[in-house]
């Protein structure tokens, strides 16, 4: 039911009053406003935690934004409702609103000590995703719910894993090679979407292999480059990540391929703490940039679509133009949920979703879910900063990096600020292999944090220092 | 767990790890994640700020209709404050685009029916915008009430629109006037039009077009005509380009017909010219006199030099057009050069793309873009956005320019464009009789600028196979100078 005749049957229900439509409007009009209002404090709050060492503060803001959260999504989907009258929204409403408390509560029991700040952020992101997905239909909430439920249950185990294996550290090169054995499987089983053969069809799932090799690439560099950084090391463990590399490339999967790379230059210098590094991996990257340029048709396209899509509309540059229009025309508040277009945006339920968002929710939302990334990143790399043992500290970087720059490869390139390399946004986007990642790479930095946590207040109990 | 802390704290010992250990390059990182982040902000909010609208000002936004929904189009002006469309609701709150004008401005003002065209289409999503009072706005939105759309001010002189229209009375053509020094367009005529009020009912014969009116095409933007005699401009040109110190040299005895390599080419009606230099081959429009130019000219710089004056291009306007065409090239035989350097053989042109020749010549060689959208305002009447004139660049030297220039006023002093002389201002021009089939009709052409020396306005002026533009086009350009600068 489209939103004419829903707010038509709305009245008719009520007979002829024409308050009702009235209703609507204020609801939906005044709604988009509030919900931005509510996400700018909720962000504010992403930066302000910091501040002070006050326990009891922090745990008042922990509430408020949880508060936020679930108003954010009782408001959003009772538009969604009254814009469809369609009972579905009711019953997704409630199950996703069980999942959240669930998950509220058994990581913060599971996770003792958790950094709250950052479950939080991992469940307004879903919520985001889970409200605009539910507006795009075609069934995608539904799929995103099931992929997030199982996963945030499995996750409850990884404390205990890492618990339990504290000899993660061990398995350098048997990470790679698996790694690169997952990648590859998809030159033999593997099949073609969006343009890039990185996907194995399983039955009625397709798979990404490079979501999940992105978790274990990072123990492998992580573990190696902690154990030494010698020379002849550095030149051993590069071969293997270029190795990954290249795999990626040849799946003209350029987004991951990118992400892999800057993930294990960073690890690299920091590892090293060797400036000499970063340059020159950032050197070589140019110079594999510029060859792949000229050696690729598809890159061409791509840079091409970039610099100028209104050119090539029609063809090479449809989706970056019509991301363009989407956000251009929702303006700084959006048209509304419901009130927009972001059907016609190519891909928008996944990796154009930020372009759906802005359109509808408005740009100052799309800014907002921006800063709630970067405030993970900052928490991710302070939970990196106070990790002990080498290994987590790199395995906790490398994951902040591939998190942080793949939101930023994937709102660059929707918002033509760089080519666009078809990644999606983390929690965010619909698509079963990023949301397990993702919630994987959440919960393995927020089991670290817990595991040094309590190291922590055994070594630093007298200082009285609070944590996150 | 013991293990794992314990395991920890080995190593830690062994590997001489320290918490802080790697920290600084961390925290270098993360400033630079920080600051690439606040770049992409700051480029995004820009895009907001500055590029948007012109972004979604685009016919492959879809979202035109959803706009409509919450806000009433604003209202498109003449350059003098007059409503040239507007929308109006009647008591039903049903919307209705009216045009005052009728089918005077259909093509440059456009339609929002049937297909949108002209300024509805190129400034759809500025009129489909408001920038009223926020506050306003949000009160609107609540009582349900619909928005006020920006108006838009387009460069157009309404008066001179007119007269140019009832100048060319019942005939088919076109008109185009510029601004030289900023490319304004203050005139855009095209006949026969359609009544943009009723192009919906009208539209079933309109696009049958029974008596082939093509009241549909803009032509004065779309139509592609031999340029005819007013082509002799441009060959003239090369000629001084190629000939900086030797032009003022050049002679030829007109004898009223000449053959090159057997290939023969008359003067109008056959008249001798006599001797003529470059400005008389010009003023007295001889077409022996130009094919003799022609012969002598280097194919691949003519051109060049067309090329630079946006012949083969896309023109970086923002409404429809069609491409003026010069195919001249090595291979091209005798008899087609010769009929080039007259404006015959396969050159085309649009009355656009030759009122932009003059407009260039006018302003010294600097070719301004046209454009008719001046401004954009809200309903409290305070701008938007600007359109200010855009260059593209110098397309011959000032001095060229002034030497052409002079060519031109003697056209109007004593040549085919003499009745223009007696405006109190010195006008500069040429006239053109484009043959367009084997029967010899012609089109009237007629391109020129006034004051010669300070010029305001430029016109070209196309009068469809009427006869010669001494007789049919000038006309039309005397009464648009007069309406324009008086006397």
């Amino acid at each position: 039911m489209d939103k004419k005749e829903a707010v038509k049957k709305l009245m008719d229900i009520f007979g002829d009053m024409d308050i009702i439509g009235v209703l609507h409007t204020i609801l939906v009009a005044a709604s988009k406003y509030i919900i931005i209002i509510l996400f700018a404090i909720y962000t504010w709050h992403c930066f302000t935690v910091f501040l002070g060492n006050n326990t009891d503060r922090k745990e008042k803001v922990y509430k408020r934004q949880k508060h936020i959260m679930y108003c954010i999504h009782f408001i959003c989907s009772l538009v969604l409702y009254l814009n469809s009258l369609d009972i579905k929204i009711i019953i997704y409403y409630l199950i996703q609103l069980v999942f959240f408390i669930f998950v509220d509560k058994t990581y913060s029991y599971v996770y003792k000590g958790l950094s709250k700040t950052l479950l939080n952020n991992m469940l307004m992101l879903m919520a985001t995703g889970f409200i605009m997905l539910g507006r795009l239909g075609k069934g995608y909430a539904a799929r995103q719910m099931a992929f997030a439920a199982a996963i945030c249950f499995i996750s409850l185990f990884i404390p205990y894993l890492i618990e339990k294996f504290a000899y993660f550290d061990r398995f350098g090169f048997i990470y790679a090679v698996i790694g690169i054995i997952l990648l590859a499987l998809v030159f033999v089983i593997g099949e073609e979407k969006y343009g890039a053969k990185n996907w194995i069809i399983i039955g009625k799932f397709a798979l990404q292999p490079s979501e999940f090799v992105k978790i274990i690439y990072v123990f492998f560099a992580a573990a190696l480059l902690a154990k030494s950084t010698s020379f002849k090391n550095v030149i051993k463990v590069s071969i293997f990540a270029a190795i990954h590399v290249l795999i990626l490339v040849a799946e003209k999967d350029l987004g991951a391929a990118l992400i892999f790379y800057i993930t294990y230059i960073v690890i690299l210098f920091v590892a090293s703490r060797n400036a000499i590094y970063l340059g020159a991996g950032f050197a070589a990257g140019t110079v594999a940039s510029v060859v792949a340029y000229n050696l690729f048709t598809h890159v061409q396209t791509r840079v091409t679509a970039w610099s100028d899509p209104w050119s090539y509309i029609d063809t090479a540059g449809y989706q970056v133009a019509h991301s363009l229009f989407a956000i251009g025309t929702g303006g700084w508040f959006g048209m509304g949920l419901g009130e927009g277009m972001p059907g016609v945006i190519p891909v928008a339920e996944s990796d154009f979703i930020f372009s759906a968002i802005c359109e509808e929710l408005g740009f100052f939302f799309g800014i907002c879910i921006i800063l709630v990334e970067i405030s993970c990143f900052i928490m991710f790399i302070n939970i990196s900063l106070k990790m002990q043992r080498r290994f987590y500290k790199l395995a906790a970087l490398g994951l902040s990096i591939e998190y942080i720059f793949q939101v930023f490869l994937t709102i660059g390139g929707v918002t033509k600020f760089i080519p666009s390399t078809g990644v999606t946004l983390p929690l965010v986007s619909y698509g079963g292999s990023s949301v397990i990642s993702t919630v994987i790479l959440f919960s393995i930095i927020q089991g670290m944090y817990v595991l040094n946590g309590d190291k922590e207040e055994l070594h630093e109990k007298r200082d009285g220092r609070s944590r996150d | 767990m013991k293990r794992g802390m314990e395991e920890a704290g080995i190593n830690g010992i062994i590997n001489g790890d320290s918490v802080k250990r790697g920290n600084t390059q961390i925290i270098i990182v993360t400033y630079s994640v920080v600051i690439v982040f606040m770049c992409m902000i700051g480029y995004l909010v820009h895009f907001m700020v500055n590029d948007s609208s012109e972004v979604i000002n685009n016919p492959y936004n879809k979202r035109r209709n959803i706009l409509a929904e919450r806000i009433v189009r604003g209202s498109i002006y003449s350059s003098d404050g007059k409503v040239l469309a507007r929308t109006v609701t009647d008591g039903d709150g049903n919307e209705k685009r009216e045009y005052p004008y009728n089918d005077i401005f259909c093509h440059v003002t456009g339609r929002t029916a049937n297909s949108m065209t002209g300024v509805e289409l190129s400034q759809c999503y500025p009129l489909l915008t408001s920038h009223s009072n926020p506050l306003k706005q949000l009160a609107n939105t609540f009582r349900g009430e619909k928005n006020k759309g920006d108006d838009v001010y387009t460069t157009l002189d309404a008066g001179l629109q007119q007269v140019a229209y009832n100048a060319l009375g019942n005939h088919k053509g076109a008109v185009v006037a510029l601004e030289p020094s900023t490319g304004k367009i203050l005139a855009m005529v095209s006949k026969p039009g359609y009544n943009p009020n009723t192009v919906g009912s009208d539209w079933d014969s309109l696009i049958e077009d029974k008596d082939s009116q093509s009241a549909l095409v803009n032509r004065a933007t779309q139509g592609l005509y031999p340029p005819g005699s007013t082509f002799k401009v441009l060959t003239a040109i090369e000629y001084i380009l190629e000939n900086p110190s030797s032009y003022k040299k050049y002679s030829y005895k007109c004898e009223g017909s000449d053959s090159f390599e057997g290939n023969v080419i008359n003067c109008y009606a056959g008249q001798k010219h006599g001797s003529l230099d470059l400005g008389h081959s010009l003023a007295d429009s001889c077409n022996s006199s130009f094919a003799n130019i022609g012969m002598s000219l280097d194919i691949n710089s003519f051109r060049k030099l067309c090329n630079k004056f946006m012949f083969n291009k896309k023109l970086p306007v923002k409404f429809e057009y069609n491409q003026s065409k010069f195919l001249l090239d090595k291979k091209s035989g005798t008899a087609e050069i010769m009929q080039t350097a007259i404006g015959q053989g396969k050159t085309t042109i649009t009355p656009l793309q030759n009122a932009m020749i003059a407009a260039t010549i006018a302003n010294g060689g600097e070719m301004m873009v046209p454009y008719v959208t001046d401004h954009t305002e809200n309903d409290a009447g305070q701008i938007v956005k600007s359109y200010g004139p855009v260059s593209n660049g110098n397309i011959i030297d000032k001095d060229v320019a002034d030497i052409i220039g002079k060519f031109m006023m003697s056209v109007v002093e004593d040549g085919t464009a003499s009745s223009l002389s007696s405006l109190p201002y010195k006008v500069a021009g040429k006239t053109g009789s484009a043959e367009f089939d084997s029967e010899g009709t012609s089109h009237a052409w007629f391109i020129g600028y006034a004051p010669a020396k300070k010029p305001r306005i430029a016109v070209s002026i196309i009068v469809e196979g009427a006869g010669t533009g001494s007789q049919y086009a000038v006309p039309v350009a005397k009464e648009m100078f007069k309406d324009y600068l008086g006397g």
